[in-house]
């Protein structure tokens, strides 16, 4: 499943980056600690948090994920949002909170 | 090879550009992708513990056939008691550092459980040096 599909079926905003919008998608990791997703996230996944500044598309791209959901209605701050035009690394938003969208997610890429 | 990056303290904008640089170094050298990965985790959290807890800092990169060791040099307050902050979940970092996701105590224990080698000296007051070596063959 590629991101664009996970946008469509789960009725995403594309916030920035939508050059990434074809990367393949292997799971999904979701958690607001950044040394958490450092540690423990995969290449390939899609990353849900409501952390919205530019570290979030630093550990994006050093740990290769697929795409940044973020929860709520949260915008990516400016340079997050210029970091994820320059990396292709799409930012996602949903006005669902956490639990919700995961769910969700979770019920997609399981199917 | 040879590269030496600064880091600023303080400026979260820019943690992990120095990490960031390594990982496209490493890619070019055709390391291999599970070490790429493990050097960046233990990098990324070095990178920022100086960002987080020091003044200013310097990373030595020296890239062999055998090794990559990546030397983290800062001027900073030091670490009084290293076996308490190699400790999962020890953190003294400020209540607007937690705020943004950093400070859960968990990025020394993320670099030990990352590098093939690592030493830690620090002298209160002064700085604190953090050696990592990964073995390429
Ligand atoms: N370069 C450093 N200079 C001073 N103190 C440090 C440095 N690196 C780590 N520390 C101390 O060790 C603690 C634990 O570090 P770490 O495991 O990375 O957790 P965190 O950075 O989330 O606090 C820090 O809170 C800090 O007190
Ligand atoms: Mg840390």
């Amino acid at each position: 499943m590629k991101v664009s599909d996970v946008v469509e079926k789960l009725g995403l905003k594309v916030l920035s980056g939508a050059k990434g919008l074809d990367l393949e998608v292997t799971g999904c990791y979701v958690s607001d600690l950044l040394s958490d997703v450092m540690g423990k996230a995969d290449a390939g996944q899609i990353w849900i948090t409501l952390q919205t500044h530019r570290n979030v598309m630093a550990i994006a791209s050093l740990k290769d994920l697929a795409a940044v959901i973020l929860v709520s209605d949260l915008l990516p701050e400016d340079d997050t949002a210029k970091q994820s035009e320059e990396e292709n690394i799409p930012v996602l938003g949903t006005h669902l909170p956490t639990f919700e969208i995961a769910g969700k997610l979770y019920a997609l890429l399981t199917k | 090879m040879h590269f030496t990056y600064n880091v600023e303290g303080g400026n979260f904008t820019r943690a992990g550009y120095a990490s960031s640089e390594i990982k496209k170094i490493l890619k070019q050298l055709n390391v291999d992708l599970a070490i790429i990965k493990r050097t960046v985790v233990a990098s990324y959290e070095a990178e920022v513990n100086i960002v987080a807890h020091a003044y200013s800092g310097t990373i030595f990169v020296d890239i062999t056939p055998e090794t990559i060791l990546i030397k983290f040099v800062d001027e900073g307050p030091g670490i009084p008691d290293i076996a308490m902050a190699m400790k999962e979940g020890f953190s003294t970092a400020t209540s607007k550092v937690r705020e943004m996701g950093f400070g859960a105590g968990m990025g020394l224990p993320n670099i030990r459980k990352n590098v093939d080698n690592m030493n830690i000296t620090s002298e209160v007051g002064k700085g604190t040096v953090l050696e990592l070596t990964m073995y390429l063959q």
